[in-house]
C-alpha cells in the first residue's frame, strides 16, 4: 500500500534491484491474435525447452500483450539484440533455444523476410512495419506482463500521477491536456481538455467520468489491445482525469465480444487498489476515487455515448437527444465526461513528458499519434501507430506493404459503419481528422480497412447497411426503418433486381436518414452507401444495368450469361491465401 | 438461484450483471430467473423481458453444447468471410441462433471480434480459429462432433 509519493520511486528501484536480468529474455506476444493463432502452444513449447535443458535460471520468459503485427502472430523477440521471429509453430522452438539462445546466432529459416523485395530483417526494429511508425503508446507493450503491475511501475507508470497529485492543481492539468492538442481518439475529435473544463464547469454534488471501451466498428481492436497489453496507462489516465474534473466514481464499459480486455482490466484495477493507486488518500493524498467495470451485452450503439449511460444504469441502450451534453446531465442526470481508451491513455503520456513535447508531434489541429488497425487485403496487416498527418500511402505501402497477393489497391475504408471509402486519388492525403472529414470520410477510433479489386463494393454498402439496420436501437424512424429500406435496396441491386432509379432512392434515403436521426448512429448510418455511390458509381450501375458484378462477389450476378437465363452454377470463393 | 442474487445489489443498474451471471450459469435465461429477478429488484417482469431481450448477448432458449460464432465483421468479410459463414451454415443444418437438433451446435454471429488481421475468424466455446477457409469449416466441425 502506497501512502507517500516517494513510496512510488522507492518501489521501483526494489523491483529493478529484485530482478535478476536474465541474459536473453523471450517476449511472446500473447494478444487475442496471438492466442488465436496458437501463441499458448509457443508458451508451453518454451516452458518445455527451457525446463528440458535447465535454463530457466539464465533464460528470462516475458508474456506480453499485442505488438501489433498480427499478421505474423504467433511471434517472440528476443532481447537484448531484439531478434524477431513471426509466424511461428511449436516444434520451431528447440532450434530457437539452441542456436539463439545458446549460440547467439540467427535462425536464418524463421527471419522475418519482405515477400516483396526479399529482403530479410532478423531484428524487429528494421522490419519496415515496425520502422515507420511512432509507437509513443504501444512500444511499452513489448515489456510489460499485464497481469504484473510491477512491469508498469518500471515503465514509469503512475509518475505522472504523483506528478498531478501533488505538484499541479486541477486547472493546470486541464491547461496541460489543453495545450497538448489532444483530441478525443474515439472519432468525433472534440478537444478532450475542453470538454474536462465543460464537466468540472457544472455545479454539482457528483460527478462520473467514463472510459468508453465499446468498440463496437467492425475492424477495429485498438483499444481492446491497449486495455489487453498495458490496461494501467488508461487506469492511471483515468485517476488524473478525475483528479482535473472533480470526481471520485468511475466506470470503464467494455464490450463483452473482448474478454481478454475485460480480463486484464479487472486484474489491472484490483491491483491498482490494492496498492492504494484507486480508493480512499490515493498516494496519501487527500484525492479519492474509485473504477467500476461494467461488461457490455453485445449492443453496437452502446458505443454512442447516451446509449452507453443507459446501459450502464441497467436499461435498454436507447439513444436520447443531445443536448443536454453528458457534461451537462449523464450518468443519472449527473454530470459525466465520457472519454475512449485511447484517449486515456494519452494523458499519463502528455503529464510525463510535457504538452509542449507532445504538441510537436501531428499536425497543426490534430497532435500526437494515432493507433489504426490496418486490415482487410493488405499484406502486412495489424495495429500501427502513426503520428497525425502521415500519409494514406505510407501507411499502406511502407508500413503495410502494399496489396495482398499482388492484386490492386481499389480504396480505404476508415471510420467503420459511419466513415466513408478513399480511392487511389486520396492516396497522398495527410492523415489527421480534419483532412479525413474533407475527403468525405472520419477517422473514426481508427479502422483502416484495405479492399481490392475483389471487393464488391456494392455488396460492401449493403455489408454496412446489414450492419447497421441490425444495430439501430429502434427508437427514431429513420435509423430505424430507414436503413431498413436502404439495406433491402442494396440486396435487390446485388441480386440483379436493381432498377435504375434505385441509386436517386438511395440519396434521397441516405440524405433524410442523416438529418432527422437521434444519435450518431443513425446519423451517420447512410455513409458507406453515400461515399460509394460517389467514388464507385459505376459499379452500382453495372449491377443494375448490365447484372453484373465486377468484383466477381454478387453471387446472384457472376454466373449469369444473360440476364433472362437461370443461374448455372455458383462460384466458389477462392481461398484468400496471405 | 438465491445464493447467485445474493452476491447483487437490487438496483436497476445490477440487472445486464446478473443476467450475465445467470446466462453464466445455466446457458441461458429460464422464464424462472426472470421473475426471481424482476422480484430481487423490486421490478416486472416485463422490464427485465424488456432489457434482456434489447441486448445480443443473453438468450431465452438454452444453447447447444458447442457454441460455434462466426465473425461477420467488416474485414473478415472482405476476406471472405460470407463463404465461410455460409459453409457453416450448410454445414450444421442451421440457421444464426439455431440449434441443430441433436443439441449439438449453436450456430452465433457477432459483428467483430477484433482479431481482424488474422480473419476469417470462427469462435468455438471460446477458442479461436483464424483464417479460417470454407475448406477448413467442415474439418473444424469435425473434430467437435467427434468429442460428442
Amino acid at each position: 500500500m502506497l501512502t507517500h509519493p516517494s513510496q512510488l520511486t522507492a518501489w521501483k528501484a526494489r523491483i529493478l534491484e529484485e530482478r535478476s536480468v536474465p541474459k536473453k529474455t523471450v517476449v511472446v506476444s500473447n494478444g487475442t491474435c496471438g492466442r488465436a493463432s496458437g501463441s499458448l502452444g509457443i508458451i508451453e513449447a518454451l516452458d518445455r525447452e527451457l525446463d528440458r535443458r535447465g535454463l530457466r535460471d539464465t533464460v528470462g520468459m516475458q508474456v506480453t500483450g499485442c505488438h501489433g503485427f498480427c499478421e505474423l502472430e504467433p511471434n517472440i523477440v528476443i532481447y537484448p539484440e531484439g531478434i524477431y521471429y513471426g509466424r511461428l509453430k511449436p516444434e520451431d522452438i528447440p532450434s530457437i533455444i539452441e542456436k539463439t539462445i545458446l549460440k547467439n546466432k540467427v535462425v536464418e529459416p524463421l527471419v522475418y523476410a519482405d515477400s516483396k523485395t526479399g529482403r530479410r530483417y532478423a531484428l524487429q526494429k528494421e522490419i519496415p512495419f515496425y520502422r515507420k511508425q511512432t509507437r509513443l503508446l504501444t512500444e511499452d507493450n513489448l515489456r510489460i506482463d499485464p497481469d504484473r503491475i510491477e512491469d508498469y511501475i518500471l515503465a514509469d507508470g503512475y509518475q505522472a500521477l504523483a506528478k498531478v497529485l501533488f505538484d499541479m492543481t486541477a486547472e493546470e492539468v486541464i491547461r496541460e491536456i489543453d495545450s497538448a492538442g489532444l483530441r478525443g481518439r474515439g472519432g468525433a475529435g472534440f478537444p478532450t481538455g475542453k470538454k474536462w473544463q465543460f464537466c468540472r464547469n457544472e455545479v454539482a454534488d457528483r460527478r462520473y467520468i467514463i472510459c468508453n471501451a465499446d468498440e463496437g466498428n467492425p475492424g477495429t481492436y485498438m483499444d481492446r489491445s491497449i486495455l489487453v497489453a498495458n490496461p494501467h496507462s488508461v487506469i492511471e489516465g483515468m485517476i488524473i482525469g478525475a483528479y482535473a474534473i472533480g470526481t471520485a466514481e468511475a466506470y470503464i464499459y467494455v464490450r463483452m465480444e473482448a474478454p481478454q480486455a475485460v480480463r486484464q482490466v479487472t486484474i489491472a484495477r484490483d491491483q491498482a487498489r490494492k496498492h492504494g493507486l484507486l480508493g480512499k488518500s490515493i498516494l496519501g493524498s487527500e484525492f479519492h476515487f474509485d473504477i467500476q467495470i461494467v461488461e457490455g451485452a453485445g449492443a453496437y450503439v452502446c458505443g454512442e455515448e447516451t446509449s452507453l449511460m443507459a446501459s450502464i444504469e441497467g436499461r435498454r441502450a436507447v439513444s436520447r437527444q443531445r443536448p443536454p451534453f453528458p457534461a451537462q446531465s449523464g450518468l443519472w442526470g449527473y454530470p459525466t465526461n465520457i472519454n475512449n481508451v485511447e484517449t486515456w491513455a494519452n494523458v499519463p503520456l502528455i503529464i510525463r513528458r510535457g504538452a509542449e513535447w507532445y504538441s510537436q508531434i501531428g499536425t497543426p489541429k490534430s497532435k500526437g499519434t494515432k493507433i489504426f488497425s490496418l486490415v482487410g487485403k493488405i499484406r502486412h496487416g495489424g495495429q500501427v501507430e502513426v503520428p497525425m498527418g502521415i500519409k494514406l500511402r505510407e501507411i499502406i505501402y511502407d508500413i503495410g506493404g502494399g496489396i495482398k497477393d499482388g492484386k490492386q489497391f481499389k480504396a480505404v475504408q476508415t471510420g467503420g459503419p459511419a466513415g466513408g471509402f478513399l480511392p487511389a486519388e486520396f492516396l497522398d492525403l495527410a492523415i489527421d481528422y480534419d483532412n479525413l472529414v474533407q475527403a468525405g470520410s472520419t477517422m473514426g477510433s481508427g479502422g483502416m480497412i484495405v479492399m481490392d479489386e475483389t471487393t464488391c463494393m456494392v455488396d460492401l454498402a449493403r455489408h454496412y447497411m446489414h450492419f447497421t439496420q441490425e444495430e439501430s436501437c429502434g427508437k427514431c424512424v429513420p435509423c430505424r426503418v430507414g436503413t431498413r429500406q436502404m439495406h433491402d435496396i442494396l440486396v435487390r441491386i446485388t441480386r440483379g433486381e436493381g432498377k435504375e432509379e434505385d441509386l436517386a432512392r438511395l440519396e434521397e434515403l441516405g440524405d433524410s436518414i442523416r438529418v432527422a436521426s437521434l444519435c450518431g448512429l443513425g446519423q451517420s448510418a447512410p455513409n458507406p452507401v453515400l461515399s460509394t455511390l460517389r467514388h464507385f458509381r459505376q459499379e452500382y450501375v453495372e449491377h443494375i444495368k448490365q447484372r453484373k458484378c465486377p468484383a466477381g462477389v454478387c453471387k446472384e450476378l457472376v454466373s449469369l450469361p444473360s440476364p433472362k437465363a437461370p443461374p448455372t452454377g455458383r462460384k466458389t470463393k477462392k481461398r484468400q491465401h496471405d | 438461484m438465491d445464493d447467485l442474487l445474493r452476491g447483487f445489489g437490487r438496483e436497476q443498474k445490477d440487472l445486464t450483471q446478473i443476467l450475465h451471471k445467470v446466462q453464466a450459469e445455466y446457458g441461458y435465461i429460464p422464464a424462472q430467473a426472470v421473475r426471481r429477478i424482476a422480484e430481487h429488484l423490486n421490478t416486472t417482469e416485463n422490464e427485465v423481458y424488456g432489457v434482456l431481450t434489447f441486448y445480443k448477448a443473453f438468450r431465452l432458449q438454452p444453447r447447444g453444447k458447442h457454441l460455434v460464432t462466426v465473425c461477420q465483421g467488416t474485414s473478415c468479410h472482405v476476406r471472405g468471410g460470407a463463404g465461410v459463414f455460409d459453409e457453416m451454415k450448410k454445414e450444421l443444418g442451421v440457421e444464426p441462433g439455431g440449434t441443430t437438433p441433436d443439441r449439438m451446435f449453436t450456430l452465433d454471429t457477432v459483428n467483430c471480434l477484433g482479431c481482424c488481421a488474422i480473419g476469417p475468424t470462427v469462435v468455438i466455446n471460446g477458442t479461436y480459429y483464424s483464417r479460417v477457409s470454407v475448406e477448413d469449416v467442415h474439418s473444424i466441425i469435425a473434430e467437435y462432433r467427434k468429442r460428442k
